[in-house]
């Protein structure tokens, strides 16, 4: 019972999109895609969440719930926050009263008071909004969570908050997650296991894991892994980023040795400090 | 059900409290009516009171009743068979790409021709029978309801959809609760634009083409030069249409579309 795929490429039109992934999601496993923008990862969840059809490779999955959450909270407006919650359950043919009990106390688990519920979507902010996205998807008790980078719009606090929320659920109830996100940091933080795509076509060029349990990891552990993790060459490239400079010769060295090539964006400052070095200075490579 | 009920006579009060606006504006064009009254004779323009008085004396005489239900009925017909029909046909275009380039000329050529050439090729068509002005509002409505369903569906919600599809909504489920309360937003004013001017156009089919109702009512008078009458007629054509919008419409209209902001 696990989430197979085996060398699956897809194109649009004649864009080679996904040149050849493979990968396995084991129950209970976090795995996080990250790569940047383009690179397909949001073609490669559309693929496993069935909302796309295969082309190439072969893709098996044991799961028998998945549930996806998209990058966009996607609540129907004519309904209050209670029935959007309730739709997944109810499309599974639970009755209405029960989908909406059931709605309720997810929705208070995730933070949503009663007020909350019984609103409409535009009545609540986008932090709220993506908290009934995320009920919506855990009210079913997924065995397979696909998550689309849904908390990329919000706020360093929220972001924090639905991760607690999100990871102390995987942990009690033991859903596999396959995430994908921009952000190596949040990948660090919730993952088991992290992949790194580069673009063009989008291939998996890196694989890590970060130390412990998700749930023990603190931030200084995330920020030292996240910054390990970027040292890596073929992520830095996979970014677009500059290769890493020497530690000490960085410091030392005059800042005309540290310019990029002529036609990179670049922030204004060389970086001063060693930390800095880690600063996204170029993208090299972007694709639709 | 009864929730729905509670919720509306909770409202009630509300709603009924908001109509004072609509009072007040609607008494301030009844004395721009009788201020401008004052300057002209009363064959030109009679005072808000005698046309009142008019349409009294025709409601005591029973001739007012049999009228606009008359009218009521062509009128209603005609809006049945252009909503129903513009309703299905414009779905059904909406759904394919060449269906709808297709079309929007065609519409533009309906919407165009003014009912009044409408009303003349019917009248060569039904003669002086009820198919006259139900034929006249068909045409007049249906382009308005057909554009609206039309765009109702070209525009649903891709990422909607994509979730619908995720959560793997039955197919009755999601066209009741993703596609239809979309589509019905577009259409819920289209119908409402078109139970105007269903109204208006029988009346004209009337005054031309029928011996019975409002239209063929205002004909008399027009030929008797009794302008109070005439006045009279307009008052009543005007309540029921006010009558059935905010009584009715606007109500439903605030039901349906509760989830929406409100702007005002």
């Amino acid at each position: 019972m696990s989430l197979v795929l085996s060398d699956v490429r897809h194109s649009y039109a004649l864009t080679e999109v996904l040149g050849g992934v493979s990968l396995t999601l084991s129950p209970g496993g976090v795995v996080a895609l990250v790569g940047p923008s383009g690179c397909g990862k949001t073609t490669l969840l559309h693929l496993c969440a069935g909302l796309l059809t295969l082309q190439e490779g072969a893709m098996h999955s044991g799961f028998a719930k998945p549930a996806l959450m998209f990058q966009q909270p996607r609540l129907l407006p004519w309904q209050t926050t209670a029935d959007n919650i309730a739709l997944g359950l109810r499309a599974q043919g639970v009755a209405r009263s029960d989908a909406r009990t059931r709605a309720q106390a997810m929705g208070n688990a995730l933070g949503l008071d009663a007020e909350a519920l019984a609103a409409y979507p535009h009545q609540l902010s986008g932090g709220m909004q993506s908290r009934a996205a995320l009920a919506r998807a855990l009210v079913l008790q997924p065995d397979l969570l696909l998550i689309d980078e849904p908390f990329a719009a919000l706020d360093i606090g929220l972001k924090a908050q639905l991760h607690r929320l999100l990871l102390r659920h995987q942990a009690e109830q033991g859903t596999a997650v396959l995430m994908i996100t921009h952000d190596l940091m949040e990948a660090v933080r919730l993952a088991n296991t992290v992949l790194v795509m580069a673009a063009a076509p989008g291939r998996i060029v890196h694989r890590h894991t970060p130390p412990g349990a998700a749930l023990t990891r603190s931030d200084a552990t995330v920020y030292h892994d996240t910054a390990e993790l970027l040292r890596v060459p073929v992520v830095r490239e996979a970014f677009g980023l500059d290769a890493l400079q020497e530690e000490g010769r960085a410091a030392s060295e005059p800042a005309a040795a540290v310019l990029p090539l002529p036609g990179a964006r670049v922030p204004l400052a060389p970086p001063a400090d060693p930390g800095a070095a880690q600063l996204p200075s170029s993208r090299s490579r972007q694709c639709g | 059900m009864l929730r729905l009920l509670a919720r509306v006579l909770r409202g009630l009060p509300g709603y009924l409290w908001s109509g004072w606006g609509a009072a007040a504006s609607l008494f301030l064009l009844l004395a721009a009516w009788e201020a401008v009254a004052a300057f002209y004779d009363p064959l030109i323009l009679p005072d808000p009171l005698a046309a009142f008085a008019a349409l009294w004396g025709l409601v005591q005489q029973g001739a007012a009743w049999p009228a606009i239900v008359a009218t009521g009925r062509r009128a209603l017909m005609g809006l049945a068979l252009a909503v129903s029909v513009g309703s299905l046909l414009g779905l059904a275009a909406g759904l394919s790409v060449t269906a709808s380039v297709l079309s929007r000329p065609l519409v533009t050529v309906l919407l165009g021709t003014p009912p009044i050439a409408w009303l003349v090729l019917a009248m060569l068509w039904f003669g002086m029978s009820d198919g006259t002005p139900v034929f006249t509002v068909f045409i007049a409505c249906f382009p308005v309801v057909f554009v609206s369903a039309l765009q109702g569906t070209r525009t649903l919600d891709l990422q909607l959809r994509d979730m619908a599809r995720a959560y793997r909504l039955p197919r009755g489920m999601a066209l009741r609760e993703v596609y239809g309360p979309h589509v019905l937003s577009y259409l819920f004013p289209a119908w409402v634009t078109a139970l105007g001017s269903a109204w208006k156009v029988t009346v004209m089919a009337e005054l031309l083409a029928s011996s019975d109702g409002v239209g063929a009512a205002l004909a008399a008078s027009r030929a008797q030069l009794d302008t109070a009458v005439t006045m009279g007629w307009i008052v009543a054509v005007v309540g029921c249409l006010l009558a059935v919008e905010y009584g009715f419409l606007e109500p439903l209209k605030r039901e349906v579309e509760r989830w929406r902001e409100t702007p005002l």
